[in-house]
């Protein structure tokens, strides 16, 4: 019996009003691979991040995402996606891990699980410290933490190591980059980055599909930034 | 979902008493609104009707002051979508906000019905208390389905702080009616209720309506 | 596909319109009373039940907006809704050149139909601006959707709890005869609602019909961009504007 893709989509559609957000994309992922969206400002590429992370509901084609048909089967979704986007979507007032056992018990995860995390992320020390007071490097290892509390198997990322050190990015590579075995589907301004971290390369330009394939950093400057 | 729902609004409590930014501000509000009255009206004590509709305008006017900030941490803080990408029910986080709103007007009356009673009442408070907090709480409950309804519905608004006090009033109308009228002759004379059961039913009406639609509609407001 | 039917509609509603203002001014009977100014109850009450029930038809299809996702329901809401809204300020003025005849004052708290329509009036009145007010075209419709349906539910609720805040019951027109009207004004009245109600139903389908024709005319003209920018940029050429005469792509 062959596997379904872990993801898959055809001629997804999303509008902005009478204007066209995403148009016509479709790919799909299997199991254990990345892809990598690229594409100027403007593009899609968050709009696509966020459609499949069930944020936002497509308004034309199909997606089905870890066997579940968005938007329909979204609540089928939902507690089996990592979302790391622009916001790391903590609460300033409350302390890291006041914020991750917060999560964790949405997400009906155990609370060693929170400790693990913090650990893995190694923030154990300032978990006790609000997130107003922390940098934006801190936050962003936090935010990482809140979105594997429930060990997702897909995983979307939003340029998740932008403000991050040399050091930072190497804690998180085992738990959100290549090295890990979940699948991802990563945004990256940096092309050349990028390309080295995905299995399959999506080019996006004002909302509609230019690139599907082998990443390739020269073909997609050339279509994409041209 | 009353685990999450629980979780939620622990959450919010948490907040709340770190920031202490709603519940102080509407109990200042409305001991600042009973001065303004104070002088507004040129009396130093209150009896009947007047008194009556003073102290249940403050309340609502002091749940505008609550409305406004239910949902802006969620907005501010990043934290909807948060809730949005948890594999929650929904409506667990409107009864969550609507149980925090409650909370807090009960809180508030702790402190401005007291500080009612020093500053204007002219009849004694202890004796129609029973009667009062009854009416109090089932306007709470309306006020809470109301407010958290009208606050996600502002969130999204340029104008926030404007549309929540003119979408909410007039919807908070049949409270202050109610509210008034059952108040009116526990402020006055013998202080016997009459008529309360008018005002009971009106009231309780009033919540069923409004949490049932807020059920119904809270969903669409969430969603993307 | 919405200009179906309205000349029919237009015609009875002039038909009808015309048939009440015949039944109003030389069928009904003189109010002793008040005068000839009584007879602006046949405008203003017919005009806020219509408005009441527009109110409530726009939460009605704002509820099978939010089921279907069809955003033609949405405009019919949105049309309902606001063409309810300015004939309240109508019902709002004849209210008061009534109130001002009949008991000398421009407002009384008395009347709990002219009350609660006050508080609906003010409450709707935040429907355009909350509209307006929220960018995003499709989450626009979404929230309007649940202000229709929310404000649509109050009205009822409304209007039973100021009328029980009514302590004494001014006398009123439907209550001065006991309910019963004499047979004439019954028969003007109701010929009034009926009136006023096609009128309603006729400007609600025009407007519609106007809109519609707007919308067709924007996605045309926008599809006709896209085809020209299309076929300019295959050629290499940059796209004139449409509405400007372009010269033959190969030329440029």
């Amino acid at each position: 019996m062959p596997d379904e893709p872990l993801l898959e989509a055809k001629g997804l559609e999303r509008r902005y009003g009478e204007r066209a957000a995403l148009a016509d994309v479709s790919f799909t992922l299997e199991s254990g691979k990345t892809l990598g969206l690229f594409g100027p400002n403007g593009a899609g590429k968050s709009t696509l991040l966020r459609v499949l992370a069930t944020l936002l509901r497509p308004h034309g084609g199909s997606v089905r995402v870890l066997g579940g048909a968005l938007p329909g089967e979204a609540w089928k979704v939902r507690g089996r996606v990592g979302y790391i986007g622009h916001e790391p979507l903590l609460y300033r007032e409350l302390s890291g891990r006041e914020n991750l056992v917060f999560h964790a018990r949405l997400f009906k995860v155990p609370e060693q699980r929170v400790d693990e995390l913090l650990e893995a992320v190694g923030m154990q020390r300032r978990a006790r410290d609000p997130v107003r007071e922390l940098s934006r490097g801190m936050v962003q290892r936090l935010s990482t933490a809140r979105a594997l509390l429930h060990d997702p198997p897909l995983l979307l990322l939003d340029e998740p190591y932008s403000g991050l050190d040399p050091a930072a990015r190497e804690l998180l590579d085992p738990l959100i980059g290549r090295p890990s075995p979940r699948t991802r589907v990563l945004v990256s301004h940096d092309l050349d980055a990028g390309a080295a971290e995905c299995d399959t390369a999506l080019g996006l330009r004002a909302g509609r599909q230019l690139y599907l394939g082998k990443p390739d950093p020269a073909e997609l400057k050339r279509l994409l930034f041209q | 979902m009353t685990k999450t729902a629980w979780a939620i609004l622990r959450k919010d409590l948490q907040i709340e008493l770190r920031t202490k930014e709603s519940v102080p501000a509407m109990a200042l509000f409305s001991v600042t609104v009973f001065v303004l009255f104070h002088f507004g009206l040129q009396r130093n004590a209150l009896a009947g009707d007047l008194a009556s509709g003073v102290l249940w305008v403050t309340l609502i006017l002091a749940t505008v002051l609550a409305v406004n900030r239910l949902f802006v941490t969620e907005r501010e803080q990043g934290g909807i979508d948060g809730l949005l990408l948890a594999p929650i029910d929904r409506t667990a986080v409107f009864i969550a906000k609507a149980g925090a709103l409650f909370l807090y007007l009960v809180l508030l009356e702790i402190v401005a019905v007291p500080a009612f009673g020093i500053l204007l009442l002219e009849p004694d408070l202890i004796k129609p208390l029973p009667t009062l907090i009854l009416l109090l709480f089932l306007a709470d409950i309306g006020l809470a389905a109301v407010g958290a309804l009208v606050s996600a519905l502002a969130v999204e608004t340029r104008a926030r702080d404007l549309i929540v006090p003119l979408l909410l009033l007039p919807l908070l109308v049949p409270v202050a009616i109610a509210g008034a009228e059952a108040t009116e002759p526990l402020f006055s004379g013998n202080q016997a209720a009459h008529e309360l059961g008018k005002w009971v039913g009106l009231l309780g009406l009033y919540d069923m309506v409004f949490l049932l639609v807020a059920i119904a509609v809270f969903d669409f407001l969430l969603e993307d | 596909m919405y200009g179906k039917g309205l000349r029919p509609l237009s015609i009875a509603s002039a038909a009808a319109l015309g048939t009440a203002l015949g039944l109003v001014f030389f069928y009904a009977p003189l109010d002793a009373d008040q005068g000839f100014i009584q007879k602006i109850f046949y405008i203003h009450v017919p005009l806020a039940i219509v408005t009441l029930f527009g109110f409530i038809a726009g939460g009605l299809m704002a509820i099978k907006y939010l089921r279907s996702g069809d955003s033609s329901w949405d405009v019919r809401s949105y049309v309902a809704i606001h063409l309810s809204i300015v004939l309240a300020v109508g019902v709002l003025i004849t209210g008061a050149i009534w109130a001002k005849a009949s008991w000398g004052h421009w407002w009384v708290w008395d009347e709990p139909t002219l009350v609660s329509f006050l508080i609906i009036f003010l409450l709707y009145c935040c429907y355009q601006p909350l509209r307006f007010s929220i960018e995003d075209p499709e989450r626009q419709a979404r929230y309007a959707a649940v202000f229709a349906i929310i404000a649509g539910a109050f009205v009822p609720l409304n209007f039973v709890a100021v009328r029980l805040a009514q302590a004494f019951s001014h006398p009123r027109v439907l209550s001065t005869t006991g309910g019963n009207m004499p047979g004439s004004m019954r028969l003007t009245f109701l010929v009034s609602v009926l009136a006023i109600a096609l009128l309603w139903t006729t400007l609600w389908k025009l407007e519609l019909t106007s809109k519609n024709a707007s919308m067709q005319l924007k996605r045309l003209r926008r599809k006709l961009e896209l085809d020209v920018e299309e076929t300019y940029s295959a050629a290499g050429a940059p796209a004139p504007p449409v509405g400007t005469v372009p010269a033959s792509p190969r030329e440029s």
